[in-house]
């Protein structure tokens, strides 16, 4: 296990390889990928501990990123853990890469599922979790969605079907930071009040900081504990964190930044490494 | 460099939305991409964000068609099409003056990848019934194919572009629906093209030129109703029938060449086109080189063909 110093160091650290890639590529998308990386590391490294042996593993807990376009922060996690060489990471969205735009599972099967038309992850984990019913075994399944993406109707099929199959071994994480591409949220089609209709539909529904790995911990505790019923933690965010003109900043959803604009973010993030470190 | 498609779409149709009142627009957030923000500006009271909810779009922009207003139901190629049953009972079988456009067609989109790249949406939407399907070449052609979808009477997909195109025609240009347009003349093999490769065709057709053959490049905005007079009088001209798309080379306009041909006038024809593959991730000009879609790749491939015939 990693504290929660390491892991913050780790996180801030995978932001500084995301601003890399993205700014290499020309393309991509910062605010959604800088809101996820703490959640995503957590459960990664502390949670389904994945690690070079485990990663193919038919037993592995699962993992499914159903806003594909977050996916630089998953490219870091698996450069991290040395699935994907840096160099893979830093030739995303190159032709020939295995670091697609978006993930391609047959290109790069640790990402589990193909995703990036929106809505459709969710389904997707929730096959795996009724699979692992079926063959009685203990892997869990996670997947994480994106606030906007919750707008989808097939999020809401997937929301309804869950608790019937009694999928404990389920567990989603909204990425709550509150923006998506047309604007905020709560203006573009509002999710609110999201704990109550979750509840309505049957779920162990949980909220925290998604920035907090204590919180972050506790979650996934609680998650692992829940009989019978699949658990939903919305996690509230801060689309584009750490980097101080991408945060809550709706222009920063899908835009590479500029050379002097990758200088500043990267001054930035480097700062809050030597707080930490 | 022209503009794309998708921006002359939208320009033109915060023109028309002071001319027609009962034109409505409708986007599933990606308003900033598909150009749809430049009418909902101008006419908040008629511009309908319905958040990522294309299906839900879809019905919404049915029953507003069916109530009296023309809707215009934007998104990119691949998410649009993608809600197919709805669009096939809700729009299709009903008839609603339902114009779907659907933006970022084609691996011209580029690193964004497969997931949003429309490949297989002039496919799917050629095989509804009362369907149009209308793919311009440029931007006066979007403009004039937009001024007269207000008019049409029944459901139009549109399809458009991300990248600029060149452009091919002047202001004085008459767009008739359901004609194709002959854009040069020549003997040694005709090329039916539609969208972007239009421009590259061209640009094909000026290298070959040089090279002492003549190429006749026909664009093809209206794939279905299709020009079939226009199909089989260049087939029976010219030497060598090629057919050019960014889509999937499986029920786009190729198929939509070879069935007309088959029917009236059997000759061999070379489509071009994805080799019934998904796409990929890499830059647009990267992509056009690989797949053989830019002009020098159009060129060079024809003109194999014209020496071993
Ligand atoms: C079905 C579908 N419609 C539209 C898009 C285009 N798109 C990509 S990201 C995005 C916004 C996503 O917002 P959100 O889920 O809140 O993600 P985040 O803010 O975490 O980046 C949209 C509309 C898509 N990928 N899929």
């Amino acid at each position: 296990m990693y504290t929660h110093n390491q892991l913050q160091q780790i996180a801030n650290e995978l932001r500084i390889d995301i601003i890399k890639a993205i700014s290499r590529a020309k393309s991509g998308h910062p605010g959604g990928s800088l809101s996820a990386i703490d959640i995503l590391v957590y459960l990664f490294f502390n949670e389904i501990k994945r690690t070079k042996e485990n990663a193919l593993d038919p037993d592995r807990h699962r993992f499914v990123l159903s806003k594909g376009h977050g996916v630089p922060a998953l490219y870091a996690i698996l450069a991290r853990i040395g699935l994907i060489s840096y160099e893979e990471l830093m030739n995303l969205r190159v032709l020939g890469s295995r670091t697609q735009g978006h993930p391609s599972y047959l290109d790069l099967p640790y990402v589990e599922a193909s995703t990036g038309s929106l809505g459709q992850g969710l389904s997707v984990a929730i096959g795996m979790a009724l699979t692992a019913k079926i063959d009685k075994k203990s892997y869990r399944v996670y997947c994480m969605t994106g606030d906007g993406e919750t707008q989808e109707g097939q999020i809401w099929e997937a929301i309804l079907s869950a608790p019937k199959f009694n999928l404990d071994n389920l567990c989603v994480i909204l990425d709550y930071n509150k923006s998506q591409i047309d604007g905020f949220t709560k203006d573009v089609m509002d999710l609110e009040p999201l704990k109550a209709k979750l509840e309505a539909f049957k779920w162990n529904v949980l909220e925290i900081d998604g920035h907090n790995f204590a919180e972050i911990e506790n979650a996934f505790n609680i998650a692992r504990e829940a009989n019978g019923k699949p658990t939903y933690i919305i996690a509230h965010t801060i689309k584009g964190k750490g980097v101080s003109f991408m945060e809550d900043n709706v222009e920063w959803h899908g835009k590479a930044p500029n050379e002097k604009e990758t200088e500043l973010a990267l001054q930035e993030l480097q700062k809050l490494l030597v707080k930490n470190g | 460099m022209g503009k794309s498609t998708r921006l002359a779409f939208g320009e033109t149709i915060a023109q028309l939305g002071e001319v027609n009142s009962n034109i409505v627009v409708l986007d599933a957030d990606l308003s900033k991409s598909t150009m749809s923000s430049l009418f909902a500006k101008k006419f908040p009271e008629r511009f309908f964000e319905m958040g990522i909810q294309e299906a839900n779009m879809i019905g919404v922009s049915a029953g507003l068609a069916l109530s009296g207003k023309i809707a215009y139901a934007c998104s990119f190629a691949c998410f649009i099409t993608g809600r197919y049953d709805t669009i096939r009972i809700s729009v299709a079988y009903t008839k609603a003056n339902v114009r779907i456009i659907g933006t970022h067609a084609g691996i011209g989109i580029g690193e964004d990848g497969t997931t949003q790249m429309g490949l297989e949406d002039v496919s799917l939407m050629r095989s509804l019934p009362n369907f149009s399907v209308c793919q311009p070449c440029d931007e006066i052609e979007t403009r004039e194919l937009i001024k007269y979808s207000v008019e049409h009477n029944g459901p139009m997909y549109i399809r458009l572009t991300r990248q600029n195109v060149d452009k091919i025609f002047d202001d004085n240009y008459k767009f008739k629906f359901g004609k194709g347009v002959q854009l040069t003349d020549g003997n040694d093999a005709v090329i039916f093209a539609t969208g972007a490769l239009v421009a590259e065709a061209f640009k094909a057709s000026n290298i070959l030129k040089e090279k002492g053959y003549s190429l006749r490049v026909v664009n093809i905005h209206t794939i279905k109703p299709i020009d079939k007079e226009i199909i089989i009088k260049s087939a029976k001209e010219c030497k060598l029938i090629f057919t050019a798309e960014d889509h999937n080379i499986i029920g786009g306009l190729g198929s939509a060449v070879a069935e007309v041909l088959s029917e009236n006038y059997p000759a061999k024809i070379i489509r071009i086109g994805l080799p019934d593959v998904f796409g990929e991730s890499g830059t647009p000009e990267a992509l056009y080189k690989k797949y053989g879609f830019d002009a020098e790749s159009l060129a060079s491939r024809i003109e194999t063909q014209l020496k071993q015939s």
